[in-house]
């Protein structure tokens, strides 16, 4: 039910994760291998393909967006996709259109767009596809932004997150 | 088929506080809606429709809609409307540019996209000139033979009416979960209900308890 209370996120401990936090803004493409949160400013974006994306309370993302699970704190102007499930909290704000095996919602997100579920067989062909096609291949997203003039400041976690400008 | 002659009836003063809300905590009624079992029974046997809903998202509209096998599109048009206008400022709302500008932002569409439109209770806060505007721009982005939900309250002498969000229970069930109170731009009537959807094909209407008048527009 959309009424109970919604836990804070949390990194799990025992996946490694990769941590953008609130005062890097990057601005090109993403991909992680591992857990992502991302609590600073994204333009561009992102995938993390296997794994899960929780975008903080900070976070401002105008980034296309694919990941095996999206967590919504923050906000975020762009499309996603997320295999497995997205979870929209109470005070996030999304722009975009979703696609999806299974959303959750809390009253007071506020969300402009469409959402189309895919049932998690069609999710699975569409991942194996993906896969033929490619790993990391950044096909269906949209295209980061022109890349500014001036310089960008980027913090990454140790792991498998890639960053390319 | 009903036609009308008649016109929407203006808004008299407004003695309470704007934005007043008398009753902080939310309170649920969970009631049967003929509205509402008309506008699915419409859609039941088709799979893949593009639905839109005005009302933002409720976890329960997402699971009904795209349970049935629909693609959801959602619009929180009241909280635009006061993020652009600010909260029951229905002068505001009849200046044209604004009007064109606000629905370019939020029913930007294109004609002929959407199966049926669930907009609850939305345009009884929209004021005339806004209101038959949206009307306009339903109309061109919804498909012939599409539907039309949308509820009005039945009592034509009171310009207050509850705030509410419907979550779809089942398909002729509702909840109301109600929270405080909104002035509404202008009270309706049969006739101007009739009027107002003069574009469209057939508007039905259902008569129910707690003075609401639910009403199923055909395009």
């Amino acid at each position: 039910m959309s009424t109970a209370p919604f836990k804070t996120p949390e990194i799990d401990s025992s996946r490694s994760s990769a941590t953008i936090g609130k005062a890097v803004k990057i601005i090109g493409q993403i991909f992680s291998k591992e857990d992502l949160y991302v609590d600073g400013d994204v333009e561009g974006t992102i995938e993390c393909q296997d794994n899960k994306l929780t975008i903080g309370p900070n976070g401002k993302l105008q980034a296309g967006v694919r990941a095996r699970e999206v967590v919504v704190l923050g906000q975020i102007k762009g499309n996603v996709e997320a295999n497995d499930r997205i979870d929209i909290r109470k005070d996030a704000r999304l722009i975009g259109d979703i696609k999806t095996a299974r959303i959750v919602i809390e009253d007071g997100a506020y969300f402009k767009g469409s959402i189309d579920i895919v049932k998690p067989d069609a999710a699975k062909a569409n991942a194996a596809a993906q896969a033929a096609s490619g790993a990391g291949s950044s096909q269906g997203l949209p295209k980061p932004p022109a890349a500014s003039p001036t310089p960008v400041a980027s913090a990454v976690g140790a792991g498998a997150t890639d960053i390319k400008r | 088929m009903f036609r009308a002659s008649g016109t929407a009836v203006e808004p008299g003063p407004f003695s309470a506080q704007k934005g007043q809300r008398l009753a902080a905590k939310e309170s649920h009624t969970v009631r049967q809606s003929r509205g509402l079992e008309q506008f699915f029974s419409y859609i039941n046997d088709q799979e893949g429709l593009s639905i839109l809903d005005l009302a933002g998202l409720t976890q329960e509209n997402i699971d009904f809609v795209t349970d049935l096998g629909h693609k959801l599109y959602t619009q929180d048009f009241l909280r635009s409307l006061d993020d652009t206008f600010g909260r029951e400022e229905f002068t505001a709302q009849a200046v044209p540019n604004r009007i064109e500008t606000f629905l370019d932002q939020n029913l930007d569409f294109k004609e002929n996209t959407f199966d049926g439109v669930l907009v609850w209770d939305v345009m009884q806060y929209l004021s005339p000139a806004l209101l038959n505007a949206t009307v306009e721009r339903l109309f061109q982005i919804t498909r012939p033979r599409s539907y039309l939900l949308a509820f009005f309250n039945a009592d034509e002498k009171s310009l207050i009416s509850p705030q509410t969000t419907f979550r779809i229970q089942s398909q002729s069930t509702l909840m109301l979960a109600q929270h405080g109170q909104r002035q509404q731009a202008q009270v309706f009537n049969n006739r101007s209900l009739e009027k107002l959807f003069g574009r469209f094909e057939s508007v039905k209407f259902f008569l129910t308890r707690e003075h609401l008048r639910e009403v199923i527009v055909k395009r």
